[in-house]
């Protein structure tokens, strides 16, 4: 464990634990969004996937606190870099012009929390239900197909997960030069990655709230 | 052509500092951006007020002397070159420039625009080395060395060491400067017995002048006057993980 | 003062052996009682710093940059020769010797110059073996090109930043060695006196540019690697800051300065295009491989190059030269662009240029071989000048580019003053009255990592351990010194700038102690020199004070000593009324027009000893005796 935590000093091997749990979050929304997409085959197909999740029983809890200690690692390691960042110039210029960087990479550490804050409601909204009296613990899909129904939650969703490309946009092809992953050969190839994830990841969620508007999922 | 300049004035280290409008007029487009400065800089003197301090050497673009921001581009909108080499054909009659120093913790003012890099200096004698004493090498063709990579590592070994990667970063931090010279060395077989130590030094040396972490916003690179790759910053990070993960040490 | 060059005795080839067995060992447990300080970051200095630090010495080493990693010899661009005979082309250690006693015109001294060949080899392993990334062939093995007529392949090369890359390599082992604790690094220092005590050279003053600070530093010898002084013409390739200040404080305490007038001027530079000019660049000589050099027939033709046809054209060094052609020694085609150009006929803004064009070599090898060939340099070019290349020709000048005069040294490189040395461009000694192409960057690194570290301990060993302290009279005195001079330079705050009088005086040179020399000129030269002085004297404008970054006083003072300099070298170039190598008097010319030598007469090295502020310098003689190489005329026809 000694020479994990002399890694972590260093801001490299902050930036690698920022991008394995980068990563690691992002195969879980993969799957989540696989997951989610179930919708579409109607509430019996959805609502036995929900089930079969819950039936998981202390595995689910298992996976349920892995996934905090991930976010919780990622959120206090950006936090951590942040502040040796922002340490690192302490007069600021007076113009500064961008040249190769991106607004997603500008923004990372606004979408980051926001993304956050929106995974606490999310959570308070459809896996603990709160202030909604239709909710049915038992019954995911009629859960989903009603909170979407309300066209300002959607947005709320639908704005979140744009901001959530954002993130992923410059977090996709950010983690593989953090690990070192780099080729010239295959430069290309990693952009054309991180366009493919996130591209699916967005539309596979967005899919979701626009499907029950749209009024294709009832 | 005639040119306003908002300029950095800054007496020493203590002082605040502070904008300064100024004018140039008479500029020819055949100067370097330098020799723009020469002018202004010869009519302040005639006027009895101090020239503006700005590092310089060999005005062509290798020592690393030189740079500073302008209009929020470290060495100026021209890329893959250095401002000594820019010249005013670049900009056009009234034209707005902001000339400021290069800002980081770890590059502190000196006076106006000229700052003190030796931070890059400690992060070299930190490792950026191969320990070979004078006398006591093989002969230089005993060991082959893949065109391939003697090509690479040339390119890493380019850096002139100027800061503009450190300045235009978001976040100053010095990736781009330091993983250069540990690619140079690591893609060598001469600089393999040292290459993990060499990696793991040079990174606590750059923590501890204060620059900021890389997020691969790739700015460094696009500044850089010797166009020094992205692919470096990885081959650093590749290094330090097998540094760290696999060595004693 | 008595010039011995103490050469080693015994045949060519064993010298440098002989003096290695016979000189005085300091024991290793016994070096570190030894300080020596170093001057210069360069690839002399550099080398030197970190090679005696391995040793065990105790190092200072200054430079004036704000690192030492940006000493001028990072511009270098062609390469680096060695005797490797890589290439299988019949090259040797003698060859190497003899082309560089021959290419300097037979005014370098023999056993000097045998070392350096005999060194060359080790240079190539050493920095190979620090990292420097030389080109490579497909096979991985090391690349070499032929470079400023040598007929044979022994240049080595690092794309074209050859200088840059020897430079990194030497401040790697000299990081490695401030790191370690065995060099104390000081930066953004200029070397202001050098102190004597008993007769020794004990120390230095140099002023700290950052706070104003004038600090005194003593140890057991002092190595000067401080470059060269191509500077006193203003406008020259070498970078803003080089200077003859240290060397000169040097001459002042008693060393003697050697063949002051040999210069060197580089054929390939891009012009000056304006009087606000601060510097001029090189363009790599190995262009006048495929581009062919011209100007119009005509006087005063204003057409663009295009529409002059080609009946129009004088090719004049193909025409003067046909065996050699456009590739003719520098200081040849130096002189006759010159000559071309004063006839009215040179091309571009100013009438100070001639043509280079590439359109024949793009015909021959198409535009893409070229640009595999070229590319760097034209881009260069085009960045420049905002012309391209591939379109229309290329437009040079001469310039000032190289000094091979400096502080006369003994084969130990000790200069008349004990436990004063001198190595790289600062010193006089390898290349005679001119210095062939790739041969500068050896001689640096040859001083620094092979000569040196050995050459020191003989007189160390003999001297003992221990100095005076800075707080010695010497260093008080030589303080006082310069405080007043900074003093009274910042008190006049005149009208002239530093820059406008260095641009008179840089003027002055290159018209009559440039790439031609009569006595007329000269005679006028030293004449009104007097009379730029004093306007320095009396109407210099240095703003600010002494105890702060002030860049217009480290100007000055550097011009100061330029001012006196000047005079010495136009000195020099009256007395040798001899042409040799890149000293061209009108007066001896062949009938064709060649630099013609007179061995009778000048057979020897020129060392000019100072006599006090406003006295006439004395010229000693050393003289040259050629026992390997056959003294022949030059001749490129
Ligand atoms: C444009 C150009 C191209 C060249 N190309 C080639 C080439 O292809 N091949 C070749 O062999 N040669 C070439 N040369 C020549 C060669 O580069 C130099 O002669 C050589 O590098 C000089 O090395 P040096 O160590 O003696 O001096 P420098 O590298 O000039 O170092 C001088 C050092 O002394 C310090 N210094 C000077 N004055 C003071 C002072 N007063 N106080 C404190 N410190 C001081 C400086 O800071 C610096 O560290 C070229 C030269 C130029 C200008
Ligand atoms: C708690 C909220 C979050 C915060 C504060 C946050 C913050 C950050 C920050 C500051 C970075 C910076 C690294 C960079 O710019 O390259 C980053 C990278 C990244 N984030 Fe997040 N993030 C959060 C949530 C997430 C989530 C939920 C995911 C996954 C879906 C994610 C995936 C990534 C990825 C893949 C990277 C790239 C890692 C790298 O550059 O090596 N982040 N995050
Ligand atoms: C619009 C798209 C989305 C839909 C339809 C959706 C749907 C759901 C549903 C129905 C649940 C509850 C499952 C249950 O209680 O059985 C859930 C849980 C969860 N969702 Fe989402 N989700 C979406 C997007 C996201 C995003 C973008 C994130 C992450 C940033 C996320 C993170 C979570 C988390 C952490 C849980 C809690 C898992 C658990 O119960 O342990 N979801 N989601
Ligand atoms: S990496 Fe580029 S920008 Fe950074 S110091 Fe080196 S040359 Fe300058
Ligand atoms: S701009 Fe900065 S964030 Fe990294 S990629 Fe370059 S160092
Ligand atoms: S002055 Fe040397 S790089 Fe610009």
């Amino acid at each position: 464990m000694n020479w994990f935590l002399d890694f972590y000093r260093s801001t490299v091997g902050k930036k690698v634990v920022m991008a394995v749990t980068g990563a690691m979050l992002v195969l879980f929304l993969v799957g989540h969004m696989l997951g989610n997409l179930q919708v579409y085959l109607g509430a019996e197909a959805y609502n036995h996937y929900a089930e079969a999740l819950k039936a998981l029983g202390a595995g689910l809890w298992a996976i349920r606190l892995g996934l905090l200690t991930i976010l919780v690692i990622h959120l206090w390691s950006s936090f951590l870099l942040w502040r040796t960042s922002s340490n690192a110039r302490p007069v600021s210029y007076r113009k500064w012009t961008p040249d190769a960087s991106s607004y997603a990479s500008r923004t990372m550490r606004w979408t980051g929390p926001i993304i956050a804050s929106y995974a606490l409601f999310h959570i308070l909204h459809l896996t603990v239900g709160v202030q909604q009296p239709w909710f049915d613990p038992h019954n995911v899909y009629s859960n989903v197909v009603r909170g979407f129904s309300n066209p300002l939650l959607s947005g709320i969703y639908i704005v979140s997960m744009l901001l959530l490309v954002f993130h992923l946009y410059h977090g996709a092809w950010s983690f593989l030069q953090s690990l070192g992953a780099n080729h010239p050969r295959y430069n290309q190839w990693r952009k054309n990655f991180a366009l493919v994830v996130t591209a699916a990841i967005g539309l596979g969620f967005i899919a979701v709230p626009l499907g029950v508007l749209a009024g294709w999922v009832k | 052509m005639n040119l306003t300049l908002y300029v950095w004035r800054q007496k020493d280290a203590n002082d605040k500092g502070r904008m300064v409008q100024l004018q140039a007029s008479g500029i020819s487009e055949h100067m370097s951006f330098l020799e723009m400065l020469d002018v202004v800089n010869e009519d302040l003197l005639k006027k009895g007020d101090e020239p503006i301090a700005f590092d310089h050497d060999c005005r062509e673009g290798i020592c690393g002397m030189c740079g500073m921001m302008v209009n929020g581009k470290a060495h100026g909108p021209q890329d893959g070159t250095c401002l000594c080499q820019l010249h005013m054909r670049t900009f056009k009659d009234g034209d707005v420039l902001y000339l400021e120093p290069w800002r980081a913790r770890a590059f502190p003012v000196i006076r106006d625009l000229v700052v003190d890099r030796s931070a890059f200096d400690r992060i070299i004698q930190a490792g950026g080395f191969i320990s070979v004493n004078s006398g006591s090498a093989q002969d230089a063709n005993a060991i082959p060395i893949p065109k391939e990579n003697a090509d690479l590592a040339m390119d890493a070994a380019a850096c002139i060491g100027c800061g503009a990667c450190v300045a235009q970063c978001p976040n100053a931090s010095a990736a781009l400067f330091v993983s250069a010279k540990i690619s140079q060395l690591a893609l060598l077989p001469q600089g393999q017995s040292e290459r993990h130590i060499r990696v793991r030094k040079m990174i606590e040396q750059m923590d501890r002048e204060g620059f900021g972490n890389c997020t691969n916003h790739g700015e460094c690179e696009a500044v850089c006057p010797k166009e020094i790759s992205l692919n470096n910053i990885a081959r650093m990070n590749r290094d330090q993980i097998v540094a760290k993960v696999t060595k004693a040490s | 003062m008595k010039l011995d060059a103490k050469i080693p005795a015994g045949p060519i080839a064993e010298k440098w052996q002989n003096a290695k067995f016979s000189n005085k060992l300091v024991n290793p447990a016994n070096k570190r009682k030894y300080t020596v300080i170093v001057v210069g970051s360069g690839l002399a200095g550099g080398a030197a710093a970190a090679t005696m630090a391995e040793l065990g010495y105790k190092v200072k080493c200054f430079c004036y940059q704000d690192s030492p990693r940006r000493a001028h010899s990072l511009a270098a661009q062609g390469g680096i020769n060695a005797a490797k005979n890589y290439q299988g082309d019949g090259d040797s250690i003698f060859r190497l010797f003899y082309d560089t006693v021959k290419g300097g015109d037979y005014r370098s001294r023999e056993a000097n110059v045998y070392r350096l060949a005999e060194v060359s080899n080790n240079i190539i392993d050493q920095c190979v073996a620090q990292g420097v990334p030389f080109a490579r062939e497909y096979g991985g093995y090391l690349d070499n090109r032929s470079f400023g007529g040598a007929q044979v392949s022994r240049t080595f090369y690092a794309r074209g930043q050859t200088g840059q890359q020897l430079l990194l390599g030497c401040y790697s082992a000299l990081s490695r060695q401030i790191g370690a604790g065995t060099v104390e690094m000081y930066t953004r220092r200029d070397m202001m006196d050098l102190v004597l005590v008993d007769g020794r050279a004990e120390g230095i003053i140099v002023r700290n540019q950052v706070t104003g600070e004038l600090e005194a530093h003593a140890a057991d010898a002092v190595v000067l690697a401080t470059g060269g002084y191509a500077n006193a013409f203003f406008l020259s390739t070498n970078a803003k800051g080089c200077s003859v200040s240290a060397a000169w404080q040097a001459y002042r305490k008693g060393a003697a300065f050697a063949n002051p007038c040999f210069t060197q001027i580089h054929p390939t530079c891009i012009p000056v295009s304006g009087d606000y000019q601060s510097k001029l660049t090189l363009m790599s000589e190995s262009l006048r491989n495929d581009g062919r050099i011209w100007v119009p027939r005509k006087q005063g033709d204003t057409r663009a190059a295009g529409d002059i046809p080609e009946s129009e054209r004088e090719y004049y060094l193909e025409e003067r030269y046909p065996s050699f052609g456009n590739l003719v020694p520098r200081d040849v085609a130096s002189r006759n662009a010159k000559a071309v150009c004063d006839e009215g006929r040179g091309v571009g803004e100013g009438g100070l240029g001639v043509y280079l064009d590439f359109a024949d070599a793009i015909e021959r090898m198409g535009e893409d071989q070229v640009r595999a060939k070229y590319g760097n340099l034209f881009h260069m070019y085009q960045k420049i000048t905002d012309e391209n290349p591939y379109q229309v020709p290329m437009r040079i000048y001469p310039a000032l580019h190289y000094t091979m005069g400096g502080l006369w040294v003994d084969y130990n490189l000790m200069s008349t003053i004990d436990g004063l040395f001198v190595l790289g461009e600062a010193n006089f000694s390898d290349h005679g009255a001119n210095r062939l192409g790739a041969s500068a960057l050896m001689q640096g690194l040859a001083d620094g990592y092979f000569v040196i570290p050995y050459t020191i301990g003989n007189y160390l060993a003999a001297k003992g351990a221990g100095f005076a302290g800075t707080d010695h009279t010497e260093y008080r005195a030589a303080i006082e010194g310069i405080n007043d001079k900074v003093n009274s330079i910042l008190s006049v705050k005149g009208q002239s700038s530093v820059d406008e009088i260095h641009r008179k005086l840089g003027l002055l040179m290159w018209e009559h102690c440039g790439m031609a020399r009569e006595e007329a000129g000269l005679k006028k030269a030293l004449s009104e020199m007097p009379a730029i002085a004093e306007e320095f004297k009396t109407s210099v404008n240095v703003p600010g004070s002494p105890g702060e970054f002030n860049q217009t006083l480290v100007k000055a003072l550097r011009l100061a000593d330029f001012l006196e300099f000047g005079e010495l070298m136009v000195r020099d170039a009256l007395e040798r009324s001899e042409s040799c190598g890149g000293h061209f008097r009108l007066e001896s010319q062949t009938e064709e027009g060649e630099a013609l030598r007179d061995d009778e007469n000048f057979a020897h090295v020129s060392a000019w000893e100072y006599k006090g502020a406003g006295e006439t310098p004395v010229m000693h003689k050393e003289p040259l005796d050629f026992e390997y190489v056959k003294l022949t005329q030059r001749s490129y026809k």
